[in-house]
């Protein structure tokens, strides 16, 4: 192997067939998935996410959420996830056609996510949790985002409205209160946005017994 | 020939050397020391680097087990810590190194100077650019969000162009070469310079300037993810080990033919695995099924290469004892056997689903990563360095402790957390064990892998400062020519008691 313009040959030809067989195709057969529109309801899914819970995601993308969340529900019969209650179905190429960048992700240090908006629909169990995730999980790993929070003085009014309901445990100093900064409320859009039990034509869900 | 190196080392030359081969270690003294600026530029970048990656490893290893340790400002969260260790060590520390050794290695093999040296510098003042900019943006919150390729866009322009300055010029030294002969170790590096560009375009194409749709971006996202370690990082590795392996025991390669098949296999496999990262996962079949054929076909390039390294090294192995290189290098060669073997059986469909969410894939990554590729770049370091600025090593004990904490460390860190991966696997496969339990089953893994990580930064630091030591003493003692720690006849003086 002296001879330079083979070995060059060589080197490229190998690389073009991997970018053709593992870019190129699945752009074809991938790069052009449609929503699916439901034959009897005319529902659409999946829908572009709202504006606020948009802007959750770039909150979720910007603090490395996805590095311990998944947001994959592995096929019935591989793996627990299905019994874990983390999906009704798998999931399926279609139900990421909108994001950009899509998580996946490829850690589970937390739980899935793909679903975490069926399973914690609550406003104040999202909130107290990413404040300090031992208020509602207690021996959790994930760390706090106070940061995304404001403690402040309690004012003439009263307390706010939006305040955080803190255990006693968790509670700070009388004549104080936690409230959510924005992009705490923009995150927790975006969890409670994470559903994915709709019934597609290629990934159906379980008849009701 | 008449440099001020090169006399040096006529000067020096030892009365064993004919006058054949005292030509040609003055011609290596010459293009050594043509290589010099460049090569330490790069070398020292990348150990700071390694430094500033080592720190933030540390501390995304604690807040794993000590979640409320440091969390006042975003920028502190594991999310972002976790990311810019990640690219500070392979962008910042892997990737430098390895274009020092690719250059020194390929004008050494080729037998020409490095020439207009500072095309190479601003290059490689641009990839710290690129690096300082695109980790500063991670850690401001800007990460693209994808595996790999987390640098935000206003730094991967920057980079790409330093890397593609780097390859033109590898090619252009590779051009000019006076050498006939084609060493195994230039296939591997032309290899990794054609490739690494046109993965790193590809993938920012697709991923970051105009995402493609959907879960085409995470196919994209692993076949780049898994090539810039199997096409960049493996084939950068492999060249030094079949330079320095021979170089250091006075022996040449067991068979010419295990390196073709090697070589030539590896390129037809490697670069279709990246989708057994997908097993699982929202994609068609066919998709993680040829990944997998893939992955399992990657025994032959790596048998065939460690048939071919042992082979090489067989009865030779009493020198580890006298050589830092050899030491490094070889531990780097029989991780990478053992880690590729163990990658093979992670990418079948009943491992994977045990082992793919947990620890046991970061516990893998660091096998290959480190174990494999950062020791084999300590051991050629440990040999280019004193040849490019003519001083020996100052301290062998400072060597000693960096072997030790790195070889003891890394093997600690990858055997324990690759069972602790499997354990939280295994509890997290039967869906009665709630997930908080499977948290706490984790737990003591995660901390043991904090104490490993503290040996691994003693043995940083231990080699770190031999390294400023010995820039440090430039009017000190020239180097021998016979090599202090090399015992290509009989050790001088022998490194450890």
């Amino acid at each position: 192997m002296n001879y330079g313009p083979l070995l060059f040959l060589g080197i490229l030809l190998t690389l073009a067939g991997s970018w053709f067989g593992l870019v190129l195709t699945p752009n074809r057969q991938l790069g052009d998935l449609q929503p699916n529109v439901n034959t009897n309801t005319a529902a659409v899914y999946p829908q572009p996410l709202p504006g606020e819970a948009s802007q959750g995601r770039e909150i979720y993308r910007s603090m490395g959420c996805n590095y311990c969340h998944t947001q994959q529900v592995r096929p019935d019969g591989f793996g627990s996830d299905i019994q874990r209650g983390w999906g009704k179905r798998r999931s399926v190429a279609r139900d990421y056609i909108y994001q950009k960048p899509v998580m996946l992700g490829s850690s589970r240090t937390g739980p899935d996510l793909t679903n975490i908006g069926e399973r914690q629909p609550s406003y104040d169990w999202h909130l107290t949790h990413l404040y300090n995730p031992q208020t509602t999980s207690k021996g959790s790993i994930m760390p706090p985002y106070a940061f995304l929070f404001e403690k402040r003085k309690i004012g003439y009014e009263g307390a706010s409205t939006n305040a955080l309901k803190l255990s006693a445990e968790f509670a700070v100093e009388p004549g104080y209160e936690v409230v959510p900064k924005p992009e705490a409320m923009q995150l927790v859009e975006y969890l409670r946005s994470l559903k994915t039990s709709v019934d597609l034509p290629e990934a159906p869900l379980p008849k009701a017994e | 020939m008449s440099t001020p190196a090169s006399q040096v080392v006529r000067a020096a030359l030892s009365p064993r050397d004919t006058p054949e081969s005292s030509d040609r270690r003055a011609e290596l003294a010459e293009i050594d020391a043509s290589t010099s600026g460049t090569v330490l530029l790069f070398f020292v970048a990348g150990m700071v680097w390694l430094l500033i990656g080592t720190v933030f490893a540390l501390l995304a290893s604690y807040k794993l087990h000590a979640p409320d340790f440091l969390n006042q400002y975003a920028w502190l969260t594991f999310g972002r810590i976790r990311t810019a260790h990640l690219n500070a060590v392979i962008y910042g520390f892997s990737a430098e190194v390895a274009v020092g050794v690719v250059l020194w290695l390929m004008c050494r093999l080729c037998r020409v100077p490095l020439m207009a040296q500072s095309v190479i510098n601003a290059a490689a003042v641009f990839w710290n650019v690129g690096l300082t900019l695109g980790i500063g943006g991670i850690l401001a919150g800007d990460t693209t969000g994808v595996e790999y390729l987390e640098m935000p866009k206003y730094a991967t322009p920057i980079l790409f162009l330093a890397f593609a300055l780097i390859a033109v010029w590898t090619i252009v030294i590779f051009r000019f070469r006076r050498e006939k002969h084609l060493y195994v170790s230039q296939w591997y590096i032309l290899a990794a310079v054609l490739w690494f560009p046109w993965l790193y375009s590809t993938a920012q194409l697709l991923l970051v300037l105009e995402p493609a749709r959907g879960t085409v971006q995470t196919a994209v996202n692993w076949w780049f993810g898994h090539n810039v370690l199997g096409l960049w990082f493996t084939p950068v590795g492999l060249a030094a080990i079949y330079y320095f392996l021979p170089k250091v025991i006075g022996r040449p390669i067991h068979s010419y033919y295990l390196s073709v098949l090697g070589f030539w296999t590896l390129a037809l496999f490697y670069n279709w695995n990246g989708f057994h990262h997908l097993v699982g996962g929202p994609f068609p079949a066919w998709m993680i099924t040829v990944s997998i054929v893939a992955s399992v076909m990657m025994i032959i390039p790596v048998v065939s290469t460690a048939i071919n390294h042992h082979f090489t090294m067989v009865g030779q192995f009493g020198k580890l004892k006298y050589s830092p290189t050899l030491r490094f290098i070889v531990f780097g060669a029989v991780s990478y056997t053992i880690s590729s073997l163990q990658g093979v059986l992670s990418s079948v469909r009943w491992f994977s689903e045990v082992a793919h969410f947990t620890h046991h894939t970061v516990a893998h990554a660091h096998w290959g990563m480190y174990a494999f590729f950062t020791m084999t770049m300590f051991g050629s370091m440990y040999y280019i360095l004193p040849r490019i600025t003519q001083r020996e090593w100052p301290s062998e004990r400072l060597i000693s402790l960096h072997f030790w904490c790195t070889a003891v460390g890394i093997i600690l860190y990858v055997a324990p957390l690759s069972y602790g991966g499997w354990l939280q696997g295994k509890a997290m496969m039967d869906a009665t064990t709630p997930f908080l339990e499977v948290v706490k089953i984790t737990l003591p893994w995660l901390k043991f892998r904090t104490l490993t990580g503290l040996l691994l930064a003693v043995g940083h630091l231990a080699f770190f400062a031999n390294l400023i030591w010995i820039l440090a003493r430039r009017f000190g003692p020239y180097r021998q020519p016979e090599p202090m720690i090399l015992a290509s006849v009989t050790p001088t003086v022998p490194i450890g008691k």
